[in-house]
């Protein structure tokens, strides 16, 4: 076998579409980039719908949502969130859980689960201000 | 390599029984316990918008719940929960850019995160009591 002086590849073309998931710096981009657009969203979010709705009756619940401002605001806050937090899940499962089965189910769960819910939350957002 | 450490003598992940509990490393802890939480607040967020889409009949199922003393208890541990993950994690962007990170820093500004997460909750409800 040849050294690694004499090998004709080079550092960079060895290493690539070898790393542990081959996608990089994506996860950790992804992190920051939810969570300064969380911490501007959840703090808005949690004050004025909390003085907007107090009791968190039905009428004020659907006049807070009807306001558009606040629409686009919690469909925001909906997708980055949930996107965030399926980014967390992710790196606290690939921690801890090491059995290999459970540890892949819980990563599925881990993706579809936000999904399943951003898909709904949206929905309901929307048909809130257009649907029937 | 005469000398180095067979593999099993190499020092490992610090394991949190041989750490004396200091600020920085609740702060750690925190940050994921509180993710952690707000991923169920999260969950419970979507079936909130979905119960409210659905209608006034579904949504009476789960109104009352938010004024009973077991509501307010999570109400409240939500708000502190997140309180602290906003704060933790505005912490770790300035990280990210080498800033804070001395010991004698990144010490308070842990102990910043933490007495933000109880007082945020306690000038929220003061906000919905006393204030507009």
């Amino acid at each position: 076998m040849s050294g690694p002086t004499t090998r004709m590849r080079s550092a960079l073309g060895r290493v690539r579409h070898h790393g542990a998931s081959g996608e990089g710096t994506g996860h950790f981009i992804a992190i920051r980039w939810t969570s300064i657009a969380l911490a501007l969203l959840a703090p808005w979010f949690v004050v004025s719908a909390s003085l907007a709705i107090r009791d968190g009756g039905y009428l004020a619940t659907i006049d807070f949502l009807s306001d558009p401002f606040n629409a686009v605001g919690v469909i925001l806050l909906v997708i980055a969130s949930l996107y965030h937090m399926s980014l967390g899940m992710q790196e606290v499962i690939l921690d801890y859980i090491h059995r290999p089965f459970t540890k892949v189910a819980l990563l599925l769960i881990n993706a579809g689960v936000p999904l399943v819910l951003g898909a709904g939350a949206v929905f309901a957002v929307l048909s809130l201000n257009f649907g029937v | 390599m005469a000398g180095a450490p067979r593999p099993e003598d190499r020092p490992i992940s610090p394991h949190l029984s041989v750490w004396r509990w200091h600020a920085t490393m609740a702060s750690s802890i925190l940050h994921r316990f509180s993710g952690i939480g707000l991923y169920g607040a999260a969950i419970l967020f979507s079936f909130w918008l979905m119960a409210a889409a659905a209608g006034q009949e579904t949504y009476a199922q789960i109104a009352p719940h938010f004024t009973t003393w077991y509501g307010q208890t999570v109400l409240y541990l939500i708000v502190a929960a997140l309180a602290y993950h906003l704060a933790n994690g505005i912490r770790h962007l300035v990280f990210d850019t080498g800033m804070g990170l001395t010991p004698t820093d990144a010490d308070t500004s842990a102990w910043f995160a933490i007495l933000f997460a109880i007082a945020a909750p306690i000038g929220l409800w003061a906000l919905l009591s006393f204030g507009a």
